[in-house]
Parts: structure tokens; sequence; C-alpha cells
């Protein structure tokens, strides 16, 4: 049986834990600012943390990549626009826990000897927003922000800016334009940020629960972290359990633990239901059905199995739940959230949307289901940015778990589910 | 029309205290459409000339940008903007049954204001609160758990002047514009109101505590002294 390790989640059961009060007082920033920053970059690289916002990259490696000594200014940016469907772990971390962020913030842009930092948080999460800008004004209160911080002759500025509505700014680039004022939309990669980031300079850009982790590697060491989770996805992370699922919540817990085991402790899958499918990181992962109970969730072990780890987040869905709908309702999202500059993302996710809306309503006809794949295939891989390649997930992934539930469709000329037995409040 | 000139120059304060927050003036763009929406309640064409004047820029940028980002209101909106995540997991939890009644109660749809100025109903994608689901969101607060009654319930609340309080945030519910005004960098004071968190967020702590587990003792002792 895996344990749970709460870090991050540790104080937020504290009234009190969105201030220095309740989290305590910048010490893994004060150590980190007496230590050369090349070893701070080191003892990341040992901790093996890999990014928490989806790709898994490592951590240490991104901020190795950063030049020094290049007579430029560096920029790093915390990407706090959790938007990806499924997705909660970010949100009720910077409301209940916002300095472990800041002070990571602290230990990295020191790293990366960067003097200025951007949290990008969407603006979707007022109350989200004034405990990260809180936050951030008591850090400067007390002397963690601004200049020569803890008599150490370094120098950092911390900005919030609010996002204002676009899935699409999640990703490193489209978020970076935004920042710099313009339409949010992905960059041509290389150059990656590294090299040329934000105005063009060498610019870091790490999700808020990878950078929130950082004080406590600094706090208890690179081992400490590697001792947590599989061979090759080390460390602790937030799985977040949603939908038919007795006690959906927040689960710190190390990578490598299994949806069995998690549905252990949050009770099961909702009295007299079973588990039909899932998603191990949110809508851009391929769905997993019963068959991957047993999964380790670790980056390999999870795309091995053909999906892929992403946020952990975990939405749940019982056998009252029309797979058919749930693709449609996502497929309309990506539709919804395509920024528009590549035209196979643009128009394939708009075609997708025609389709199944055709489908869902039992008009479709088994050549429907090679359309949309063949959109998919074209899509998948011929975009800037992995928005489209998000939108193909759950078309392949669901035709090839549940073709027989598309067919039904067709057969009986319509949904053979009943929306309402799905609600909470739907009686079985 | 223009702004009158003391509002034109609370503005500028305010622009110029915003821009000073970047190395680069352009990064300002988004922060200062938030706060026109603060002064206006939407992103007035009054108010992409002040941006574009603000930061050198014309007002075709500056309209580019706007029309890109859904949570710009692009014509006078309600003073309540409610919102229904209709993503796939909320709209299977009840989210598309609560739009549908919320909608047919409301008598307005999508991106639609009632008569009375005071609701503005919009189907969301995902708010990152799905362990909360089905969740709504007022002038971006959370109303989480909802149902069909509940958010019946809630929307003839705020039509009628009552006082209505998220289930996730401050002891008090701002306007769209006060909410704006925070979006643009401004807080209002309300930052400790409110649990740290609760609910499903709370859930494994509690199971963690009632356990005794623990992450492993670090270099420095237990990483629980923190």
């Amino acid at each position: 049986m895996t344990q749970l390790t709460p870090v991050l989640t540790k104080n937020w059961d504290l009234p009190n834990a969105f201030t220095v009060d309740g989290y305590g007082e910048y010490a893994a920033a004060k150590k980190a600012l007496s230590t050369d920053p090349d070893a701070i970059i080191q003892m990341v690289k040992d901790s093996g943390l890999r990014g928490r916002g989806g790709a898994g990259f490592p951590t240490g490696m991104k901020w190795g990549f950063i030049p020094q000594n290049d007579g430029k200014p560096h920029y790093l940016v915390v990407n706090a626009d959790e938007s990806e469907p499924g997705t909660c772990k970010d949100i009720p971390l910077m409301m209940a826990n916002p300095h472990s962020l800041v002070e990571g913030v602290i230990i990295t842009a020191y790293a990366i000897r960067a003097n200025y930092a951007f949290i990008y948080v969407r603006g979707e999460v007022l109350h989200v927003i004034r405990r990260v800008q809180a936050a951030v004004r008591e850090a400067y209160e007390k002397g963690y922000l601004g200049s020569d911080i803890f008599g150490s002759g370094y120098d950092l500025e911390v900005v919030v800016h609010s996002g204002a509505g676009a899935y699409i700014c999640g990703e490193e680039t489209a978020l970076l334009d935004s920042l710099e004022g313009y339409r949010g939309q992905p960059r041509l990669k290389p150059p990656f940020p590294a090299v040329a980031g934000l105005y063009a300079s060498p610019t870091v850009v790490n999700n808020v629960e990878s950078i929130a982790s950082v004080p406590s590697i600094v706090t208890n060491g690179a081992d400490w972290f590697a001792g947590m989770g599989t061979e090759k996805s080390k460390g602790f992370g937030i799985f977040s359990l949603s939908g038919h699922v007795t006690r959906p919540g927040q689960y710190e817990a190390p990578l490598g633990i299994t949806l069995r085991e998690l549905l252990d402790l949050a009770g099961g899958i909702r009295e007299g239901h079973e588990l039909k499918f899932w998603t191990p990181g949110g809508s851009s992962t391929p769905i997993f059905t019963a068959e991957h109970l047993d999964v380790p969730l670790d980056f390999e072990s999870v795309g091995a199995k053909g999906s892929m780890l992403g946020t952990r987040a975990l939405q749940i869905f019982d056998d009252t739940t029309c797979v058919v709908r749930a693709v449609l309702r996502w497929t309309e999202f990506y539709a919804h959230e395509s920024c528009g500059k590549c035209t196979p993302c643009r128009e394939g996710t708009f075609w997708l949307k025609q389709v199944l809306k055709r489908l869902e309503k039992g008009q479709g006809t088994e050549d429907d289901l090679t359309t949309i794949t063949d959109i998919a295939d074209n899509i998948l891989g011929r975009s800037f940015c992995a928005l489209g390649d998000g939108a193909t997930s759950p078309i392949h992934s669901s035709v090839k778990h549940f073709r027989e539930e598309y067919l039904k469709h067709f057969e009986i000329g319509g949904c053979p589910f009943d929306p309402a037995a799905s609600t909470v409040w739907g009686k079985a | 029309m223009t702004y009158a000139p003391e509002v034109r120059e609370r503005l500028e304060t305010d622009a110029k205290e915003i821009i000073g927050r970047y190395p680069k003036p352009r990064s300002a763009l988004l922060p200062l459409l938030h706060l026109v929406q603060s002064e206006d309640g939407y992103v007035s064409d009054d108010g992409q000339e002040f941006c574009a004047e603000m930061l050198g820029l014309s007002k075709a940028e500056v309209v580019g940008v706007a029309t890109f980002y859904t949570m710009y209101k692009r014509k006078p909106s309600g003073e309540y903007n409610v919102g229904v995540c209709i993503n796939a997991l909320c709209a299977v939890m009840g989210g598309d049954q609560i739009w549908s009644e919320l909608s047919e109660h409301a008598g307005v749809g999508h991106d639609e204001t009632t008569e009375d100025g005071k609701i503005t109903l919009e189907r969301l994608e995902c708010n990152a609160a799905c362990d909360f689901a089905p969740v709504m969101m007022v002038n971006w607060e959370f109303f989480d758990n909802q149902t069909p009654d509940s958010a019946k319930q809630l929307v003839d609340d705020l039509r009628a002047g009552k006082e209505v309080v998220p289930t996730r945030g401050p002891g008090r519910l701002c306007s769209f514009k006060e909410a704006s005004r925070v979006l643009a960098g401004f807080p209002d004071g309300l930052a400790g109101d409110g649990p740290a968190a609760s609910g499903p967020s709370l859930e494994g702590l509690k199971i963690a505590k009632a356990n005794g587990w623990e992450a492993p003792a670090g270099d420095e002792g237990s990483v629980n002294d923190r």
C-alpha cells in the first residue's frame, strides 16, 4: 500500500496557511542564497524533479540550458495558467499555500541568474489571484523580495500577471507572447525559451507545482526527494481525483501510486457503480479503462500503456457516462480554444466537433469513425504546439476502447444513456 | 464620447503604475484591458483608444488583442457574470442540466444579459475546480457543488440584491467592475478572507493525518518541522 506524502499540501488545513506565519520564514531561500547558483541547479538535477505541468521535462536540466554570462537579462516565468480539463491542483495550491510558490520563485530565479520573475495566473480565479498577490506583497514586506535579499546582494522583482481567458496561454511560448501583450499564439520552436523567451531573452518557464516543490528539495536534499517515487519519475505529486468517486479531492503521493490505490483512499467509485473510463492526466491524455487500474502513475508506465501522466488529473467516469458525449465536450473545448494559427488544428478541431455532434445524436454512420480518426491523424504532429495533439487523444483512445458504444448510437439512432443518471443528484 | 477629464486622470495614474511594473510597456496591455473593464464593465471603444494611447500602439493592435481573450467583454454586460462549467466532467456531473434549467429560468442564453442589467450568463470551459463539480463562477469567484435549484436560487438572489457569498472565497461578492480592478493588479484587501482550503482540497491530507503518514525525513530532520 502506497502511503500519501503531504509536503505541498501539508499546511493546507491551517487557517492562515497562506501567510508567512502559516508557512514559515523562507529558510530554504535563505539557505539557497548563500549557496552557489550552479550548486542549486545541480541539486535539482540530482533530485530528479520533472516538470509538473504535464510534459515532465527534467526541471534542473531546463535551468541548465540558460546560457550564463551572456550579458542578457534572464527571466523566470511561472506558468500558473492551469486550464487543462480535469486539472485542479495548482489552483488550490496557490489558494492555500502561495508562499511555497513565492519561495520557489526566489530560489529558481537565483539559480538561473534572473532578477525579474513573473507569475502568470489564469484570470478566472479571482480569490487565487488575491492570495498570490498578497503572498508576493508580504514577501516584499519581509525583505524576501526586492533588493539585497537576506543580505546576499541578490535582487529580485516579482510581478503577478493575470491572464484573460485563453487555454492556449498554458502553452509556454503562447504564454510568453501573451505576457508581452500580444494574442497568445505559440511560437515555432526552436529557438526554445531558454535561448529566446520573454523579450527574446533566456527564460525559464516552469509550472506552479514544479517551482513550489523546489524549497522542499533545498531544505531536505536531493536524495530525500529522489527517495520517493519510481526510478525515473522521482518525488511526490498532487493527484487530483474528480468525477464519480466517493471522495473527490487532492491526494499528494509519490509518483507511481496506482489508481486502484487512490480509489481505495477516496472511498471507491460512487456507490452502486463501477469504473468505466478515466484520464490519467487531463483531457489531452488518452483515456484509460478499468484494465489500467494497476498501472503505476509515473511518466514511463503510463506512457508504456499508451497514455501520458500529464498533470495527474484523474477524471473518473462510471458506467452511467456516455463516452461519446464526454469526447464531444472535450472536442468542443479544443475547437473553442484552438488559437487559429495552424490550419490542421483550427480546421481539424472544427470538423471533429461537427462530426461528433452528429455521432452523438445517432445520425452518423460507421464511416464517420474513419472520418474522425482520419481528421485526428491529420492534426497530430502537424501544428506548432501540443493543443492539436491533445485534441486527438480523446478521439483515438475512445474509438479504440469504445468502438461498440459509438456503433450503438447509430443502431438505436440516439444516445443509449440517460444523462440524468450520471449527475451528482442522479439516482441509479 | 471620451472619458471625462477626472476619469481620464484617474485612469492614467493607474495605467502608469501598471506600465511601471514591466520591463517593456506593451506587457501592460492585458492588465490595462482589465482596468478598462473595471471602469466601463466591458472593453469599450474609449477604453481601447485609451490603452493604445498609453502604450503607443495603434487601436487595431489593441483590438486585435482584446478580441482574442474570452474574459474581455465586447459589449456592456451584467453586474454579475454568471458562468456554468460545461466541460466534459462538470457537464456529466450535472453542469449540462444546470445550464439548461438556469438559462431557461433567467431567460437569457450564452453571453446574453438580463433586462435588468444584473446577470450575464456564460458557458464556461474548465475552471480548475473539478473536485468540486458541478462548478459555477460568479465574477470569477467559486460557487462549488451546484445543483439546478441552487443555481436558480443564486441568480434570483443576485437579481433581488440579496447578499450572496462564494463557497470558497471572500466574505462578500464583488461586482464585475471591482473584480476587474483586482485582475488589473490593484488588490481589494480581501485576500485574507475565507479558509486556506476546504472540502475536497483537504481529503488527502485528512487521510494522511488519520493514518500518521508523512513524507520521509530529510537532511535537516523531518520535512514536517517546517
